[in-house]
């Protein structure tokens, strides 16, 4: 193969997917080089875009790792965005009943509660795949769907604050409880939260015993159980893990952005998070720039909105275009795989 | 609602009418993905032809004046996605399942994105037959007005139970779905045989959105699909592939889904959002309650396989 290709087939698709997509903005009547001059300055051309670019890749970081952790084991996990709920909504209800205590240890709690809630819940939804043969994709997008409903009921019922009116919201956590920014930037400190916990997996699936056996497990799981490898325990675990960092990503949500939880919560960075793990083909290193990339569209689609007048969709269109041409540059790989093959 | 007491029975006639249009979309959906998984692919990305399909077929109808057009050029939108959609999982290595969460993503950005001007017109609507003009009683009458798609959906489900049992075509396709080695042993192309099942099943959910747009909530805007088409494929488990028993699946999920808005109707407001998720429920319940028994009866082999 190829000695760049896992970095180069992604690049030239994504290349490949500016051009069509300056294609279509051009049939919609914009200025096509405007355009892409537009997204460059409002995702990288600043620092301050850069920080609103670093922002956004907060959250789907972890959303990412959701989907790219249990694909290691061979399972398609879509229910990030059902973890970030639930995480949001544990952390808000924690940071709530620890309003009197020391920051730290509230925002400790906050993060425990969010990464234990969205852990078990992608827990769950492996341990119904393993031990009841339950389609993991098919659950975790049910489950998608539940945990919005129980947080669109926890927050306009019982657990509102009367005060807010236009968005239904549970009290607020208190500003001193609030995630701080890194330095004097304007990034908070979940960016640093997803590149620590992107890191940390990385090492422990490369260098550990345990990595090893989720290999083997994705790799063929009857040799795994026969070679007596507990399956159940790794699918559970591997999946709590995917579920805890999208958890995560609900408690910065509310820790760092709104100080409460409502139904921003469920703002499409759990299926944004499945896109960037397919983009980086799983690896948890390559999350990292894939989720800056996407946080550049994201951060990039107001000023899209303002100098072009184009619609607010317009970077959802980008970025399908982005996901097909990936899946589709999978079929390349698996290509030069097969001419690899026959050659040895 | 009379004193303190619940009027139930008015509860029963709007969860009954509501069963038969909020569950139009989700039969039709839940044919299309039906005949898709029977040919041996899952096609996750039906939530974008039924977005896609409500915008082109409001779009149409609006500018053409017949709403029958615009149901057309709906289902025309569905096959072009499926096309896309086998296009992809044709080749080597590449999931199914991913490639229906990215046509998901691109059917709704374009929908949206081309649909822009279409949130102010006003469009014809599909006609609707007055089946319960007999009675008094308003909210039976609502209730009975029933729309011709819903008719058109009804003939079709055991239709298709008829094509898959009895047709060489049906069993081309059930063929290709139990096993490949065997297709191309009796000289099926699986890869054709499956991207028609997909263009036929992608046409199907395109109608499905129409109707969305064109009759029940009407009118276009973002927010007119609640994920119906990611629905259909629990449904079509819930199901077990069989197009008659979507039918009854996709009434039960439109009934469960009207039970919210008909309890809100008589003064219930109490867990409005709750009874939102029951269809969700439901389903999972019936997920784990079926896999208990190991046995998938009626799943096309080739997704049984994996």
């Amino acid at each position: 193969m190829l000695p760049f290709a896992p970095f180069l087939i992604p690049l030239v698709a994504i290349a490949l997917s500016l051009v069509l997509f300056g294609g279509f903005v051009g049939l919609a009547g914009a200025d096509v080089q405007a355009v892409y001059q537009s997204i460059y300055r409002g995702a990288f051309g600043t620092w301050f875009s850069w920080q609103n670019t670093l922002t956004s890749a907060a959250p789907l970081m972890l959303t990412a790792l959701c989907t790219a952790l249990p694909a290691r084991l061979g399972l398609i996990v879509i229910g990030g965005e059902g973890a970030v709920v639930v995480g949001g909504l544990a952390a808000a209800l924690t940071g709530l009943v620890l309003v009197d205590a020391n920051p730290w240890v509230a925002l400790a709690g906050m993060a425990l509660a969010a990464m234990l809630t969205g852990g078990l819940l992608i827990g769950l939804v492996g341990w119904l795949r393993h031990g009841r043969n339950v389609n993991e994709t098919i659950s975790s997008l049910l489950f998608n769907y539940i945990s919005i409903a129980i947080l669109s009921f926890l927050v306009i019922g019982p657990l509102r604050d009367p005060e807010t009116l236009n968005k239904p919201s549970t009290h607020h956590i208190g500003d001193t409880h609030m995630l701080g920014a890194l330095g004097d930037t304007s990034i908070h400190w979940g960016f640093g939260y997803g590149l620590i916990v992107c890191l940390l997996l990385w090492v422990l699936y490369k260098r550990t015993v345990f990595g090893f056996a989720v290999d083997m497990v994705g790799g063929n799981v009857r040799a795994a159980l026969l070679s007596g490898l507990p399956v159940g325990r790794i699918v559970f675990l591997v999946c709590m893990m995917g579920g805890a960092a999208a958890g995560l990503a609900g408690m910065v949500e509310v820790a760092a952005v709104h100080g409460r939880a409502n139904t921003s919560l469920n703002a499409g960075y759990g299926y944004e998070g499945i896109l960037i793990a397919f983009a980086a083909r799983h690896h948890p290193l390559a999350i990292i720039p894939m989720a800056i990339l996407f946080g550049g569209i994201r951060a990039s689609s107001g000023l899209m909105q303002r100098d072009h007048d184009l619609p607010d969709a317009t970077s959802l269109v980008l970025q399908g275009i982005i996901f097909i041409l990936i899946l589709a540059s999978e079929a390349v790989f698996a290509r030069l795989a097969k001419r690899q093959g026959s050659a040895a | 609602m009379s004193g303190d007491t619940i009027d139930w029975i008015t509860v029963l006639i709007a969860v009954f009418g509501g069963a038969i249009r909020v569950g139009t979309p989700f039969l039709f959906v839940s044919l299309g993905e039906c005949l898709t998984e029977k040919s041996g692919r899952i096609n996750l990305g039906l939530e974008g032809n039924l977005i896609m399909g409500a915008m082109a077929g409001y779009g149409v109808a609006w500018i053409s004046g017949s709403p029958w057009l615009g149901v057309l050029a709906a289902g025309a939108t569905g096959v072009l996605l499926g096309f896309v959609h086998a296009l992809l999982c044709q080749q080597p290595r590449v999931n199914d399942i991913a490639v229906g969460i990215a046509l998901m993503i691109l059917g709704t950005g374009l929908a949206f994105f081309l649909g822009k001007p279409l949130i102010q017109p006003s469009a014809p609507h599909l006609p609707a037959l007055h089946l319960g003009d007999w009675s008094d009683n308003p909210a039976l009458r609502a209730a009975l007005e029933i729309n011709v798609l819903f008719i058109v959906g009804v003939i079709l489900a055991p239709a298709m139970a008829w094509f898959f049992r009895s047709t060489r075509w049906g069993l081309a396709i059930r063929t290709v779905g139990e096993s490949d080695d065997a297709a191309r042993a009796m000289g099926l192309h699986v890869n054709g045989v499956r991207m028609l099942a997909t263009m036929a099943g992608g046409f199907l959910a395109g109608v499905g959105g129409a109707f969305l747009s064109l009759y029940y909530p009407g009118g276009w805007s973002e927010g007119l699909s609640s994920g119906q088409g990611l629905m259909a494929v629990a449904l079509v488990i819930f199901a077990r592939w069989d197009p008659v028993r979507c039918l009854y699946a996709s009434l039960l999920f439109g009934g469960a889904g009207a039970l919210g808005p008909s309890l809100q109707s008589v003064g219930v407001t109490w867990g409005y959002y709750l009874f939102n998720a029951a269809p969700y429920v439901l389903t999972l319940a019936l997920m784990i309650a079926a896999s208990s028994t190991r046995v998938r009866s009626g799943m096309p082999g080739s997704l049984a396989a994996r």
